[in-house]
């Protein structure tokens, strides 16, 4: 025992030693979820459009001032004909182009109907979408005004509740996702490099030479990253508490509970993989190839897993973090017990058994 | 310039006798482009509900029609009371309730009001704007409808002039997702190469201490650089041709703008990368390290770079900070040439911003690796 | 000690923080000399071997190397000497062939002059059947020898040696310096460092240090006569102790 700890200390300097990478390590989940809390949203502000009046008269100049003053758009240019269009598209700046047809105002308030064109750039269709729907609502609230003046007819309104997320912050979204990357970055990267590391630079043998269990030597690279994970989670828990005010609304004891067990599916991932490679590239190709694009992109954290092709739907439900992402989630947002998440709870545990069950099958194979 | 040559040939060989190396360079690409444009989705469809439906009327089962004929909903569920229903939030059955109140049918006729409530799921905000979205019109639809069919047409009604709104996607008309995904996803692989490869290659010979031994031969720092530099930049303008090929075989997506074009702009872009990558590697000692750096690097740019989320959805501050990022720049222009055929004039500012970038950080890079410590 | 000095070095100090690695080092050695740096591990050889390469700049002190200055003309120096790092510096995915055609090339060397050299290297280590295997196949005391030669393709001046047969078996380290002893017979001078004491019986001179500081500087006759000692091994016992 007082072998094993001894060997567990020098792996503990290994890795706070290596200043860089502790800073890389406690950095990245911080300015990952600053990112995601100020930086990247789903609203859309001072987009450049362009305007072409062929009628320029008092209701679309109306319009026109309502559109610019929304805070959603700023005028680039005012257009002459159609034969600018194109030109402008082309240079990138300007989003959509806005054209009121010849006498607006005459057509609406004789014939009771007049026209609007919107052209967008699609070539970014998200944003396409966005620019869309933030347009045809400042139109619609227009035309809500000039109906107000009119009898209304019978109508049935809509009562919106969005439950767990009101102000639909996008946060509430990321932070269960970012930490799922980063618990999967810590335990499943670092750990395959640093055993396929000491195997590169020869050590490995050395250690296996010597009077450690090869299992307690596998514990002992394991351990200091079982921490670091932790500390991230809770720091990750933290800034999204403090500073983004979405705090855990379920038990805390719990959500460390399953981070725990997750951490543990992707470190067992990572020993997995530094029994099947020999060099630290390979084990990096296959961490960040077969993990962390997969983790990324599969998980539903960025993209809904329910509007994905059947296929990577499938391929989802292999994934640990598909399991975890749904766990957090429940717990921070819902405060669900674990009556709730039992299901998911029980998959990724059965994973961590069977990737320990092979790893260490491996890892024979390979010693003895 | 002939020992240029025989580092080239030594990186060469060096490289495409790595096994993890042909794979990464035929493989990742593949991938991507299957997974990643097919994953990578805004759209939402197959939106699961629960019904609560109180009123048990013509008006209400109307409604409840309308939704299941949509297209985007799938009914999952009919539950009683809201709080049943709540608890299917709880388990992830399904996204949004449907609440339509007792008398809703006698209320609409009776007083001209009634009301349905939307319960929506909004842990995913984006999504949520969506459902609520694509949820009213139907209710509005529906509203309309019942108008004209339910009141007797009475002429009497002085109808409000109407502002018809039509609009044109230009450039990928279908909103088609793998349009815009495509050139994305070649941006991130050019990048990934440029600064992954050369930071970890440079960083594996300090660490197996081959780069002490090339740093007691005479060869010039210029010659170490451009040696380890062209390889990665030969191979990250191949990557982009064989990305592009791949997406043309396999989703047709438009090539507009001149190859020339592209491919100039691309080495420029290529050339600040691999300068990133090589000042990465003069800041770290292990293949590891290299490895965080840059991919904490990559996070950040890739991020804030406007490949997968709009520069504009960014506020005021994140929008100014991004001419700093040579991948905004870059994904931009990447568009522009591939969807709207702009041409080499359209991109004057790109080039100027890339170019100043590559020499900047080349520069940079050269003053900060040193032979001698 | 009449030949000529191609290694001149004075007060030579290297500091990293408060730590001094190479403390006041004053030595000279001669055209064609076999010159031994002995010490435990720590004691400064591989800092002092690095100055000299123009691996690191020298904090205090000054030294010429083959007359070019270790602090200014570092690029100079390194056309005239050759280096065989303790850590093993070929490239382990290249084929032995590969490797001295990489070296040469980039010391300037010609296609024939290194196809040549490549033949002759071959044959002095009977490894002809070996040209075109990945170095990552052969056993570490051939490598070992390879990377000696590979260190003196250009035939340099001078060729730095640092703790050069660390981890092969006797026998090898025989050979190693049957080699060593070639390369000297044919005018190259060589600075090597090692811990191995019965090394230091086959230098011309040795220096010992001890904590950054030369201990002693004499041929080993003299100095087993000087501390009244049998062999090195006894001699460095003694030093070391104080």
């Amino acid at each position: 025992m007082k072998r094993f700890l001894g060997f567990l200390v020098k792996e503990f300097y290994h890795i706070f030693r290596d200043y860089r990478t502790m800073v890389i390590l406690f950095g990245m989940p911080v300015i990952q979820i600053l990112l995601f809390g100020f930086a990247i949203r789903n609203e859309i502000k001072d987009t450049k459009i362009a305007i072409l009046d062929y009628s320029r008269d008092n209701v679309t100049q109306e319009i026109s001032n309502k559109i610019l003053s929304s805070g959603y758009f700023i005028l680039s240019d005012n257009l002459f004909n159609e034969k600018e269009l194109e030109e402008e598209f082309k240079k990138g700046t300007i989003k959509e182009i806005i054209i009121f047809e010849q006498n607006f105002s005459e057509n609406l308030y004789k014939t009771g109907k007049a026209n609007i064109q919107l052209i967008l750039d699609a070539s970014e269709a998200n944003l396409a979408n966005m620019v869309m729907g933030y347009t045809n609502s400042i139109l619609k609230e227009y035309q809500k005004e000039i109906s107000g003046k009119y009898s209304s007819p019978p109508s049935i309104t809509t009562e919106v509740k969005m439950r767990y997320n009101p102000e639909l912050k996008s946060v509430y979204m990321f932070v269960p996702g970012i930490m799922a990357i980063i618990l999967m970055l810590v335990s499943a990267l670092m750990t395959s490099i640093s055993i396929t590391r000491e195997k590169e630079l020869g050590t490995m043998e050395i250690l296996l030479v010597s009077p450690l269990n090869p299992l307690m030597i596998i514990i002992g690279k394991v351990i200091p990253y079982l921490i670091l994970g932790i500390i991230n989670a809770v720091i990750i828990l933290l800034i999204s508490a403090n500073v983004f005010n979405v705090p855990v609304s379920g038990s805390n004891i719990l959500l460390l509970a399953e981070t725990v067990l997750f951490v543990i599916t992707a470190l067992s991932l990572g020993i997995l993989i530094s029994t099947l490679v020999n060099d630290q590239q390979t084990a990096m190709m296959i961490s960040l190839a077969g993990l962390m694009l997969p983790t990324v992109m599969l998980s539903g954290y960025v993209f809904p897993i329910e509007n994905m092709p059947v296929v990577l739907q499938w391929l989802s439900h292999i994934l640990p973090a598909k399991w975890y992402v749904i766990i957090v989630k429940s717990i921070m947002l819902k405060g669900s017990g674990f009556g709730y998440i039992w299901k998911e709870t029980l998959i990724l545990a059965g994973m961590t058994i069977f990737l320990i069950l092979l790893s260490i099958k491996k890892f024979k194979i390979r010693l003895f | 310039m002939k020992t240029i040559l025989h580092i080239l040939k030594k990186e060469f060989l060096q490289i495409f006798r790595n096994r993890s190396m042909l794979p990464m360079i035929f493989v990742m690409p593949l991938v991507q482009l299957l997974i990643l444009s097919n994953a990578a989705t805004y759209e939402i469809k197959n939106i699961n509900y629960c019904l609560v439906d109180l009123d048990q009327s013509t008006f209400s089962r109307d409604l409840a029609e309308r939704f299941r004929q949509n297209g985007y909903f799938i009914l999952s569920g009919n539950e009683f009371s809201t709080n049943e229903a709540i608890e299917g939030f709880k388990t992830n059955q399904w996204k949004l309730i449907l609440h339509i109140p007792k008398d809703f049918e006698k209320d609409f006729r009776r007083e001209g009001k009634s009301k349905v409530q939307l319960l929506i799921n909004a842990e995913d905000g984006a999504a949520a704007g969506l459902i609520n979205n694509y949820s009213s019109n139907i209710v509005q639809q529906f509203n309309q409808d019942i108008i004209t069919e339910y009141i007797p047409s009475g002429g009497s009604m002085n109808m409000p002039p109407m502002i018809n709104v039509n609009f044109t996607n230009w450039y990928n008309p279908e909103l088609n997702y793998k349009t815009y995904m495509v050139p994305g996803i070649l941006v991130a692989l050019v990048t990934m190469i440029g600064t992954f490869l050369t930071g970890m290659n440079i960083a594996r010979e300090k660490e197996i201490g081959t780069i002490e031994q090339l740093n007691v031969t005479p060869i010039k720092k210029y010659q170490f650089i451009v040696g380890k530099l062209f390889p990665f930049w030969i191979i990250g303008l191949f990557e982009l041709a064989f990305g592009l090929m791949l997406g043309r075989i396999i989703y047709d997506i438009p090539m507009l703008g001149s190859p020339v074009v592209l491919f100039s702009l691309t080495g420029i872009y290529l050339i600040s990368m691999l300068g990133i990558g090589l000042l990465i590697s003069t800041i770290t000692d292990t293949q590891q390290q290299a490895m965080f750096i840059a991919w904490f690097i990559m996070v950040i740019f890739i991020l804030m770079g406007g490949i997968f989320t709009a520069v504009e959805s960014m506020p005021d501050w994140a929008q100014k900070l991004t001419f700093f990022n040579p991948i905004s720049h870059f994904s931009k222009a990447i568009r522009m040439i591939m969807l709207k055929g702009s041409g080499f004039k359209d991109l004057v500012r790109e080039f100027t911003a890339l170019s100043g970038f590559a020499f900047l950080i080349i520069t940079f890079a050269v003053l900060r690796y040193r032979k001698t410590n | 000690m009449n030949m000529e000095k191609i290694i001149d070095a004075e007060n030579l100090t290297k500091k990293f923080g408060n730590f001094i690695a190479v403390n006041d080092v004053t030595f000279q050695v001669g055209q064609g000399e076999i010159f031994g740096f002995l010490g435990a591990n720590g004691a400064g050889k591989t800092t002092a071997i690095k100055m000299l390469c123009g691996l690191l700049t020298p904090t205090g002190g000054k030294a010429t190397v083959a007359g070019f200055d270790v602090f200014k003309e570092t690029e100079k120096i390194k056309n005239n000497i050759g280096y065989m790092s303790q850590r093993f510096s070929l490239y382990e995915d290249l084929t032995v062939a590969e490797n001295l055609e990489f070296y040469g090339g980039v010391y300037g060397l010609r296609k024939n002059i290194i196809k040549d050299k490549t033949d002759y290297f071959l044959k002095l280590l009977n490894m002809e059947e070996e040209r075109n295997k990945l170095l990552k196949s052969l056993p570490l005391g051939w490598k070992q020898k390879l990377a000696f030669l590979t260190a003196i393709i250009h035939e340099p001046k001078i060729v730095f040696l640092d703790e050069p047969t660390g981890g092969v078996d006797p026998v090898m380290r025989r050979q190693f310096w049957t080699l060593i002893y070639k390369a000297a017979e044919e005018g190259t001078t060589v600075f090597v460092t090692t811990h191995y004491m019965d090394e230091a019986e086959y230098c011309g001179r040795i220096s010992m240090m001890v904590d950054g500081k030369i201990a002693a500087l004499d041929t080993p006759t003299k100095l087993k006569e000087k501390f009244n000692a049998s062999t090195m091994h006894e001699v460095f016992v003694k030093i070391a102790r104080g």
